[in-house]
């Protein structure tokens, strides 16, 4: 069983995000990288596939700057094989070109099965995979929370969560990619052993621009703002039957959300 | 590049490799996650958490600078102390009870003991699956080991080798995981008046392990006497290498190393605190942290912790390359202790009324740094360590 993840380094999501004073793009300075959650969610699962079948390789695929390489390690130190870097150092990718590269990258290596988290938590596009999807005309289910492999091994059982709780089944062919949404695995903690193997795990290098042939992205970044400062809260006090009475008014006038 | 998720005002991150940051970042989201949501409640019960072992086991954090052929992790010293200060930024307890393991089982099992006696034991407390305890402090010789009363007699003195039997009489003290224990290290003089270490492992026939009751510090930590009346222990659980004081002594010398990393994550986590309160407690119209008398307590804090990082650091290159030297800890033990027990006042202070409230983590901090300040030599034994090396005149003797 050979699955691939895709694997994006995202900020902490507990980061204060600043904008350049130009409003190019968002300040990267004081930053802490980490893998994205979803992404942490599908390695999980790849190597929880791997140890269902007793044999194979799990191997971290990343289209991102050198820095990248942290967070794969990271992947390397929870169990994953080996990881392949496509060095974007330069470039500005959309989702589409990110797309891309990776469908040009994937095919080469014959994975079985290829796992992605459900979106970045940075600019949340939840493209990438759907587009690398239909680049290989690959079948690919958004989002999962669970993930069986089938007796003979050559289609998986997925669980989609859908609105009011109802789950859709899907038995889907392979090769395929998934996308992890939080599933009923946390993932793991590195081990020591782990974070000691990992360094001496491989991290193929190949450079983006190689990849793109020609393409070019569909989406220009035009500007950067930061969400306006949130207004104090309005308390409301008296009876409740005034109170509910002007609630409703407040939400129908100024808010005007109903 | 990695940068560590502590405080690292010198940019202490700028001298560690990847691995020794990841390390770091692995046993902080352990401590988060897996000792701070259970912390109070066991400080309160006074109980320890038996589960953690194994859980810590399970990830390499038991004797994890032992090599990878007996289940260790194989880390290096730096990284190694990385660990135990994030152990301890959740609780004393918590690093004691790795340290223990690791430092003073698994370590003089490692380096005094036989093959067999490895291979029996390091997997398994390498795992967390069996728990092992330390034997040397006795109720009237805490600073002066050397003169232990507890004894170990060969029964049948023509009996050399396997088939020999050693009878231990004696009492130990202020043994951590001492109740719980699968094996203890136990140090004895033996009819020369050498000292030796023997494996006494649990159920053993005259052996008996009370809990110490009434502690006010390390309250989710396990201590115990150990009682030993005419304990029967073969030949093969004697540890054939250790002969004299200096084994148990080169063993402490492991668990000071990791006391001088692991006090500062005590002290950063009671720094960490008064940084947050400062900011957000409002008094006078404007948060406490804007009064001078505040910032120079928070600088002061600061300053000590970054002061304590690059003494643990060095001495951790040192014991890398081997070059260390047992005064070396003993500096670093002293000091860091006494700025991390200084650092809990200060933060105490700052956080007010609240700082006597266990929803903050200042005052169980404040509670556990009195046992590690004075466990593994006092902080006066160890000046007078230093006091010896300066003058070439040993003053407790």
């Amino acid at each position: 069983m050979k699955i691939a993840v895709l694997l994006k380094q995202t900020p902490d999501t507990e980061t204060k995000i600043k904008i350049k004073s130009d409003a190019s793009g968002v300040d990267e300075t004081d930053i802490k990288w980490i893998i994205n959650t979803y992404d942490e969610y599908a390695v999980e699962e790849a190597l929880r596939l791997k140890e269902a079948v007793g044999t194979g390789e799990v191997v971290i695929v990343t289209a991102g700057i050198k820095r990248a390489v942290e967070s794969m390690r990271q992947a390397l130190a929870m169990g994953a094989d080996r990881g392949i870097l496509i060095d974007t150092e330069g470039l500005t990718l959309d989702s589409y070109t990110a797309a891309v590269i990776l469908a040009k990258v994937l095919p080469n290596e014959k994975f079985d099965i290829v796992l992605a988290g459900k979106q970045a938590v940075d600019d949340d596009c939840v493209q990438v995979a759907h587009g690398v999807a239909t680049l290989l005309d690959w079948p690919c289910v958004w989002p999962i929370e669970h993930i069986e492999l089938s007796g003979d091994k050559k289609s998986v059982m997925v669980v989609r969560p859908v609105s009011g709780g109802t789950k859709e089944v899907f038995e889907v062919g392979l090769p395929t990619i998934l996308c992890c949404d939080k599933g009923e695995h946390d993932p793991r903690y590195a081990s020591l052993p782990g974070i000691m193997k990992a360094k001496t795990k491989p991290i193929q290098e190949l450079k983006a621009a190689d990849l793109l042939a020609g393409e070019t992205p569909k989406v220009k970044w035009v500007n950067f703002s930061l969400p306006p400062d949130r207004q104090a809260g309005k308390i409301l006090k008296g009876e409740p039957e005034q109170v509910c009475a002007e609630l409703v008014k407040l939400l129908r006038e100024e808010a005007k959300v109903i | 590049m990695a940068q560590l998720n502590c405080t690292d005002f010198l940019n202490i991150s700028s001298l560690l490799t990847e691995e020794e940051i990841q390390v770091q970042h692995a046993a902080r989201d352990f401590t988060e996650k897996e000792i701070l949501p259970i912390i109070i409640k066991h400080h309160r019960e006074a109980t320890f958490p038996k589960e953690i072992l194994p859980k810590m086991g399970s990830l390499g954090f038991l004797g994890a600078t032992l090599p990878q052929e007996y289940g260790c992790a194989g880390l290096n010293n730096v990284a190694y102390g990385l660990l135990m200060q994030e152990l301890e930024r959740g609780d004393s307890s918590m690093r004691s009870a790795a340290s223990v393991q690791g430092g003073l089982v698994m370590y003089p099992i490692f380096t005094y003991g036989s093959e067999e006696q490895k291979k029996k034991w390091l997997p398994k407390l390498a795992s967390g699956k069996a728990i092992g305890c330390f034997g040397l402090t006795e109720p009237d010789f805490g600073s002066n080991p050397a003169g232990m009363l507890t004894k170990a007699k060969k029964k049948n003195p023509s009996a050399s080798g396997h088939g020999g039997k050693w009878i231990l009489n004696g009492a130990k003290m202020w043994i951590t995981n001492g109740t719980i224990a699968d094996v203890a290290v136990v140090w004895a003089k033996n009819e020369a008046g050498k000292i030796n270490g023997f494996l006494v492992e649990k159920g053993a026939k005259g052996f008996s392990a009370p809990e110490t009751k009434g502690k006010f510090s390390l309250r989710a930590s396990v201590t115990s006497e150990l009682v030993l009346e005419d304990v029967e222990v073969p030949e093969e659980n004697r540890l054939p290498k250790a002969e004299g004081l200096k084994a148990p002594l080169n063993c402490l010398t492991q668990a000071r190393y990791g006391i001088a990393w692991g006090a500062l994550g005590l002290a950063m986590a009671c720094y960490e605190a008064a940084v947050e309160y400062s900011k957000t407690r409002i008094q006078f119209d404007k948060p406490i942290g804007a009064f001078q008398l505040t910032q120079k307590k928070l600088a002061e804090m600061l300053t000590e912790i970054t002061k304590g990082q690059l003494l643990a650091l060095q001495l951790g290159r040192l014991k890398d390359s081997g070059k260390m030297r047992p005064e070396q800890v003993s500096m670093c033990k002293m000091n860091n202790c006494a700025i991390a027990r200084h650092i809990t006042h200060l933060a105490r202070e700052i956080l007010g009324a609240n700082g006597i409230l266990d929803e903050y983590p200042v005052i169980r901090h404040m509670m556990n740094i009195e046992s590690v300040y004075t466990y593994e030599g006092t902080h006066e034994i160890h000046t007078l360590v230093l006091g010896e090396d300066i003058t070439g005149i040993p003053a407790y003797k």
